[in-house]
């Protein structure tokens, strides 16, 4: 490995961009275009489609057999990304998701993966014992409540869809989207109305 | 099928990307708070996306590029340090880009 | 193709130890019995991607463990894991 590339990172970063605008790779204004396609991703993507499945059973189903198409459905691009699993919370069973090997996250529908899914911390210990990492996240399951650990190594990006919090009948889509957190689509946290 | 117990995994040589329940980190506390984006880290994000919307570079071969990090670098750098390190790696590796190219291009940078 | 409740056993092996390599099977897992939970598709061989090489296509299964069978103090009930099928032995 060459030494060129231990150069200090900002410097790295301002040699690559010369070097990729002047071979056409990649043009300053291509840069800027991509971080504002990039920002438009964010929680409330995800968030749109687990409170249109609490409201809309055959979305539900749909969410649950293909993530991609039912985020297309709402609007959101998919093409070119990696498949979407949707993992279901119930009364018996809660879902986290890690990924132990790097930080691989359901980020078209939740935009930049935050910063403690990427450390450490997370990548070790959710798999071992999720019931203190949720801890950590003020999370305390009901008792009996099983929790499945989803290690994501591969092609597909998975998201939880949490279950809906009680006291929320009657409510719409809107008001029960705006109640969720990217946490709550991870696991490390669960939704309340309270 | 085979009835021999899983070897000690601690007796083989796990990368140090590899982190599902190792115990060095089993004690550090999670971080739980949000942390802007630099514009680094965006700029760093961007163009990983459009390298690879190009098929000038996987996703795969991004990982690869950061797991050849050297463990204490990788602990030291920042998530978008790795990356735009590994993105360099891979520029070069590929022969989009030259070391002599790169050489210069950090002079003038 | 591995139906879903087939028995597993993720190989015990150890590339790390041979030189530069790309893989996505956790450390953990390796030499363990596992449970197919159903296949997710197939895709290209990340080992090979990762090295701009020709890259075959591969079955991906989830693949279901029991925790306290890797660490005796997990506090979890069910791990799952991607895994490709050139990872996988009939268990």
């Amino acid at each position: 490995m060459t030494p060129l590339i231990e150069a200090p990172s900002e410097r790295l970063l301002a040699g690559i961009k010369l070097l990729l605008a002047s071979k056409g790779i990649a043009t300053a204004e291509e840069i800027a275009e991509r971080m504002a396609q990039t920002d438009r991703a964010s929680p409330a993507q995800g968030a749109r489609m687990v409170a249109r499945a609490w409201t809309d059973p055959e979305y539900r189903a749909l969410l649950l057999r293909d993530g991609a198409q039912a985020a297309e459905a709402l609007g959101i691009t998919m093409r070119g990304l990696p498949p979407l699993g949707v993992l279901e919370n119930t009364v018996d069973t809660h879902n986290l998701v890690v990924c132990t090997l790097c930080s691989c996250y359901p980020r078209a529908v939740l935009g930049y993966p935050p910063f403690w899914f990427k450390s450490p911390g997370y990548r070790a210990r959710a798999i071992r014992d999720p019931r203190a990492v949720l801890a950590e996240f003020g999370t305390a399951l009901p008792d009996g409540q099983r929790i499945r650990v989803v290690d994501s190594t591969a092609d597909y990006r998975w998201m939880v869809l949490p279950q809906r919090p009680v006291g929320t009948d009657g409510w719409d889509a809107d008001r029960l989207a705006a109640l969720l957190r990217e946490g709550d689509m991870i696991g490390v946290t669960v939704p309340s109305a309270a | 099928m085979s009835q021999s117990e899983p070897s000690d995994t601690s007796e083989h040589p796990r990368a140090h990307h590899d982190m599902g329940g190792v115990p060095k980190f089993l004690c550090e506390p999670i971080d739980t708070e949000a942390h802007a984006l630099t514009p680094f880290d965006r700029e760093v994000d961007a163009i990983r996306g459009i390298l690879g919307a190009k098929s000038v570079m996987s996703v795969d071969e991004l990982r690869r590029g950061i797991e050849a990090i050297p463990e204490a670098d990788y602990a030291r750098l920042s998530y978008y340090q790795r990356w735009i390190r590994s993105i360099a790696d891979n520029l070069l590796a590929r022969g989009v880009i030259s070391e002599a190219e790169l050489r210069a291009a950090l002079e003038q940078a | 193709m591995l139906a879903p409740g087939a028995p597993v056993r993720v190989r015990d092996d150890w590339p790390e130890a041979r030189g530069p390599c790309h893989i996505r099977t956790p450390h953990y897992l390796r030499g363990r019995l596992g449970t197919v939970v159903r296949q997710l598709g197939s895709f290209p061989n990340p080992e090979d991607l990762a090295f701009a090489r020709p890259a075959p296509t591969l079955a991906l299964y989830h693949v279901a463990f029991e925790p306290r069978s890797i660490w005796p103090d997990a506090g979890g009930d069910e791990i799952v894991v991607e895994l490709y099928e050139s990872w996988l032995e009939a268990a």
